[in-house]
């Protein structure tokens, strides 16, 4: 029996007359790295809105980590990490004040927190750095750091929101191995790229089009489907006809 | 002809604590399509405002259409037009006030120079009375390519202008530098994605401020010293795991649905023995060729190796 994660069936946001998300449903599984695709405008960044607790559907149902998106908005926040490339850590803190604020924030004790940030620090390399303000740590060490931070907590699921925008290759795909290990110890990752690359390295993706899941499947499927070579012609076939081109 | 020179620039920041860009040199040929392929935090940036004359540089010379950026930095500003990484038209002024604005400030008209810009503007006309800030991203980054070319540059620096644009509005720019290129407009493109690189004549890739290389992009591709190969089985991952367990194999990275290695020696043949461990292994379905390196391979090369983390360090993450 498979265990889900993220089951939604039907999840709609309107704004007046428009449908920003119109009637999407798909399951996610425990331990799955769903790749979260979309134009620009596609209502992406809605939908993960409401999937994270912060915003309610119009309409439609949805259960995250077993609570439900319009009752249980806080159960959803606990249960949860997040991480994105435009919004992480704070530059103006150090090091551990980062990792001990966002410990805090999740309601770990001090005990927990201490005993986890001194192993997280040490075997990173970081000790040196702990109280170093991460503003001065070099981007990969931030992202690295950004991403230890969300899973802290030990979230069942963590939402990855472009991650890797802007890093170098090597960075980019040592954040891959963090994903990939993070996905096999059971944490289900679901994440937004505009790297076509990246696509390959999720179990399963969903490509949004205006408002609607135009597609979903393995990687490979969806290359076969779509007599495609690469996920880049995929987007571009499934995505060439899309009518809204918002942010 | 060199249209733009870099010569040993380099520039830092925080009283010379930080070492933005690094004795760059480069130059771009008259009417060349050129990339300055990097991550964020390369010095791309830097580099195009010390080319637009709003930054001047620690040390070494730059030049534009024959003009020094500093000497000469008020024809500089006449001759070139400049697209920034941040969107930094007025966002409440509308699309056609826009327009209207940065060819006053040039002391032009838009008509004057209609032809150059009409394929562009045309798709973004029927938003002409809207706000700039109301505009969806790629309509802003069409309204921003106008603005620039508004003037008729010599030159164009277009600093990342399809960063985090989708892969649809990424192709239509493309296309849109490759007819700008057939009216003869040098342009120097930056962007952190390196597929693109394939599109522009030649590039330079930059890393911490360092120019890795500058070549054309087969040019680049032909000068990967090693032999590289492709593979995959029905788990990739745990292939990832495997092959990176092996002495005999340099470095192992996934590159979308394949992996990319290389043989710590290209000296015996070593394809054979790596066949019969994947298979003992577990690993069903295996493929593995030689293959060709993008730009990608080539830069994950160039740069620093010392970038690797351990095991252990992405043991301690999770």
């Amino acid at each position: 029996m498979k265990e889900y994660v993220i089951q939604c069936k039907d999840l709609t946001k309107r704004f007046g007359d428009f449908y920003a998300v119109d009637h999407i449903s798909f399951d996610v599984e425990k331990g799955e790295i769903f790749g979260f695709l979309g134009a620009n405008g596609a209502g992406k960044t809605t939908a993960m809105r409401m999937l994270c607790g912060l915003s309610y559907p119009t309409s439609g149902e949805a259960t995250i980590a077993g609570y439900n998106v319009y009752t249980q908005q806080e159960k959803i926040k606990q249960h949860i990490g997040y991480m994105s490339q435009k919004f992480s850590l704070y530059e103006d803190l150090t090091v551990l004040e980062n990792i001990e604020f966002y410990g805090g924030v999740y309601g770990l004790d001090i005990k927990t927190i201490k005993a986890r940030s001194n192993d997280l620090l040490r075997e990173l390399g970081l000790m040196p750095e702990a109280k170093k303000l991460v503003g001065s740590l070099p981007l990969g060490w931030k992202q690295k750091l950004a991403f230890s931070v969300a899973i802290f907590h030990r979230p069942q699921i963590v939402f990855l929101d472009e991650p890797t925008g802007g890093v170098d290759p090597i960075t980019r795909r040592q954040f891959w191995d963090m994903i990939y290990k993070a996905a096999a110890t059971g944490i289900t990752v679901f994440v937004t790229t505009h790297y076509m690359d990246e696509a390959e390295y999720c179990h399963r993706i969903s490509v949004m089009v205006d408002g609607k899941v135009k597609a979903l499947d393995s990687p490979a499927t969806l290359k076969a489907d779509l007599s495609a070579e690469t996920m880049e012609e995929v987007f571009y076939k499934l995505a060439r006809g899309a009518q809204r081109s918002g942010d | 002809m060199e249209t733009v020179v870099l010569d040993h620039i380099s520039k830092t920041y925080e009283k010379g604590t930080v070492l933005a860009v690094d004795e760059v040199s480069f130059s771009v040929n008259k009417g060349e399509l050129f990339g300055l392929i990097g991550p964020d935090g390369a010095g791309k940036t830097s580099l195009f405002r010390i080319l637009t004359t709003l930054l001047s540089a620690d040390s070494g010379r730059a030049s534009v259409a024959g003009f020094d950026v500093v000497k000469d930095y008020k024809t500089i500003r006449r001759i070139v037009g400049y697209m920034p990484g941040r969107f930094s038209l007025y966002q409440d002024l509308t699309v056609k006030e826009n327009l209207e604005f940065f060819a006053a400030l040039f002391g032009t008209t838009v008509e004057a120079n209609y032809s150059l810009i009409k394929s562009i503007y045309e798709q973004i006309k029927p938003f002409n009375d809207r706000r700039a800030g109301k505009l969806s991203g790629g309509m802003k980054q069409k309204l921003a390519l106008c603005c620039a070319l508004i003037h008729k540059p010599q030159v164009l620096l277009l600093d990342e202008p399809t960063t985090g644009v989708d892969v649809v509005s990424r192709r239509e720019f493309w296309d849109m530098l490759k007819s700008l290129k057939k009216e003869g407009i040098t342009i120097l493109v930056s962007t952190p994605y390196m597929d693109e690189a394939s599109l522009c004549e030649r590039i330079a890739l930059i890393q911490s401020g360092k120019i890795l290389s500058v070549n054309t992009p087969d040019g680049i591709r032909r000068a990967y010293p090693v032999k590289l190969y492709a593979a995959k089985s029905d788990n990739i991952y745990q292939l990832l795991m495997d092959l990176r367990a092996l002495e005999w194999i340099e470095h192992c990275y996934a590159s979308g649905e394949y992996l990319h290695f290389n043989f710590v020696s290209d000296e015996q043949n070593l394809l054979a023995g790596l066949e019969e461990y994947a298979v003992s292994r577990g690993h069903r379905h295996l493929v593995v060729r030689e293959i060709i390196p993008d730009i990608e391979d080539c830069f994950i090369r160039l740069m620093n190796e010392g970038k690797w983390l351990s095991e252990e360090q992405i043991h301690a993450i999770i």
